[in-house]
């Protein structure tokens, strides 16, 4: 790479979207959110279903934080992805991974009920949000399938006919997160076990390599969600499959 | 106060050095950029200041590695919420930087920007006085490409987002132009005492 001269910045090779503009007010402001439904997904993941009477709205893909109060004044913070898409009914829907030991999550799965109240400001972040206009292509494992769940519900929810694509890696069938809501336009990779006739491994560059070659008139914007080792490998992918870098958004859970 | 029902947190012990609303992470070290992490060799890396200084100047690695050899050892703060105690960075001061550009009276802020074309915003008064670096070691051994490696800028007394990974330089101006996370509604300034987080905190 020639150094950087002149300006201090080089020429960005990655997308900076200006399009999406952030609501400073509304990620300002913590607002209570009231539990009104709890269901679950996996044996490890549940989706809490929250009214939250002045949310203002969010794009699919983006987060909010959350936050836990002690009595003695103690605070747990944390982000989570916005699993529903956006439909004006004052409601969200987050979907928690049950970490172990987790203190914020842990709260969630063991603790939480109907009518109980916790405090969340946002959206947060348009960098990773997908308002629906590019064609999509969405790699994500775990938990990370969660805001990607949200641009698929919004295309769906809207008839939208942008091409849209998504690889989701789970370690088994009972752990994919929404199993009975994916329809034709995801592709499932199974890590540990697969059901009859399913291959079982990583996500590979074959898995890549069809979308790719399928690429829709003015490319792909590809949203990476998941933990980091699953997001440097996926982009990695990405990258090698001809992906170009400004076009790969990732959303890292840690 | 909202007390959350049956929420009690972790049994903790009072720890002075953690600013509002933070965890201690442990040894864990979370990686948090929104880009593909670049293949940037150290042969391939270079750092410059421009804009309102006297001198502009480009180093490549064995230039910067030339400079003086300064660490920071201490505590580092992510705005997602986790904080990481005692690290240990080695790399230049910054202010071995700017005293060969010697920046002008009138320059007040700073945007650095990586080599993957990331940027952020910072007072120039935020870099000086031995609060910042240009760093390529962490616990005495390179710093890992997804961490910023081969070298990245170091404020640690700011949030984290303000330590550009993959630094290549600096541009002093006479004012303050946000950079990319906060044109996605983070701080300006991102102090962590004040949990400056986003904009309007
Ligand atoms: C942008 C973003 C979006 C995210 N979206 C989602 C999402 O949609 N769904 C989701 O499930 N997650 C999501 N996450 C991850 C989420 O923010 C939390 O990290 C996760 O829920 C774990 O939090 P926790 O409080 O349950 O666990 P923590 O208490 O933070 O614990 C995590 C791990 O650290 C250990 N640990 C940490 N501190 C201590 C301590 N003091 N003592 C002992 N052990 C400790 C725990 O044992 C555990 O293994 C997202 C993260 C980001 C950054």
């Amino acid at each position: 790479m020639a150094p950087a001269t002149g300006s201090g910045a080089p020429a960005a090779r990655f997308a900076v979207p200006g399009r999406i503009a952030v609501s400073e007010q509304a990620a300002a402001v913590w607002q209570t959110a009231t539990l009104t439904e709890i269901r679950r997904e996996t044996p490890q993941a549940a989706t809490f279903r929250l009214a939250v009477p002045g949310w203002a709205g969010h794009l699919p893909g983006q987060h909010l934080m959350l936050r836990l109060t002690a009595p003695d004044g103690y605070v747990a913070q944390r982000h989570y992805s916005i699993a529903s898409a956006p439909d004006g009914s004052g409601h969200i829907e987050l979907t928690l991974d049950h970490v172990p030991d987790g203190e914020v999550s842990g709260w969630f799965h063991t603790v939480a009920r109907p009518g109980d109240t916790v405090e969340v400001r946002g959206p947060l972040s348009g960098f990773f949000a997908w308002p629906g206009d590019r064609p999509a292509l969405l790699l994500g494992a775990g938990s990370g399938i969660v805001p990607l769940m949200s641009m698929v519900r919004h295309h769906r929810g809207h008839g939208l006919t942008v091409p849209l694509r998504m690889l989701v890696s789970a370690r088994s069938p009972k752990e994919l997160i929404y199993a009975s809501e994916l329809g034709a336009e995801t592709t499932p990779v199974f890590t540990r076990s697969a059901p009859q006739g399913m291959a079982v491994g990583r996500l590979a560059a074959a898995h890549v390599a069809p979308l790719l070659a399928e690429e829709p008139s003015g490319g792909w914007e590809a949203y990476v969600c998941g933990s980091n080792g699953f997001a440097e490998h996926a982009s990695r992918l990405l990258v090698a499959a001809g992906q170009p870098v400004d076009r790969i958004r990732i959303e890292r859970f840690g | 106060m909202n007390v959350t029902r049956g929420f009690m947190g972790r049994p903790r012990v009072h720890n002075p050095g953690l600013p509002p609303g933070q965890y201690d992470a442990g040894e864990d070290w979370p990686v948090l950029s929104a880009e593909v992490t670049p293949d940037l060799a150290a042969a391939d890396w270079s750092f410059s200041i421009d804009g309102l200084v006297e001198r502009p100047h480009t180093w490549d690695w064995d230039a910067a590695h030339a400079l003086p050899a300064s660490a920071y050892d201490g505590d580092i703060h992510c705005v997602t919420g986790w904080s990481k105690f005692g690290v240990r960075f080695g790399g230049v001061s910054l202010d071995a930087f700017l005293n060969v550009v010697r920046p002008h009276v009138s320059a007040t802020h700073v945007i650095a920007a990586s080599h993957t074309g990331y940027t952020t915003n910072l007072p120039l008064a935020d870099l000086t006085g031995g609060r910042a670096w240009i760093v390529w070691e962490y616990d005495g051994k390179p710093l890992p490409s997804e961490h910023g490696g081969p070298a990245r800028l170091l404020v640690p007394h700011l949030y984290f987002w303000k330590s550009a990974k993959w630094i290549a330089g600096l541009t002093l101006l006479d004012h303050d132009e946000a950079g990319f996370w906060e044109r996605n509604g983070y701080h300006e300034r991102g102090n962590p005492w004040e949990e400056q987080r986003y904009s309007g905190d």
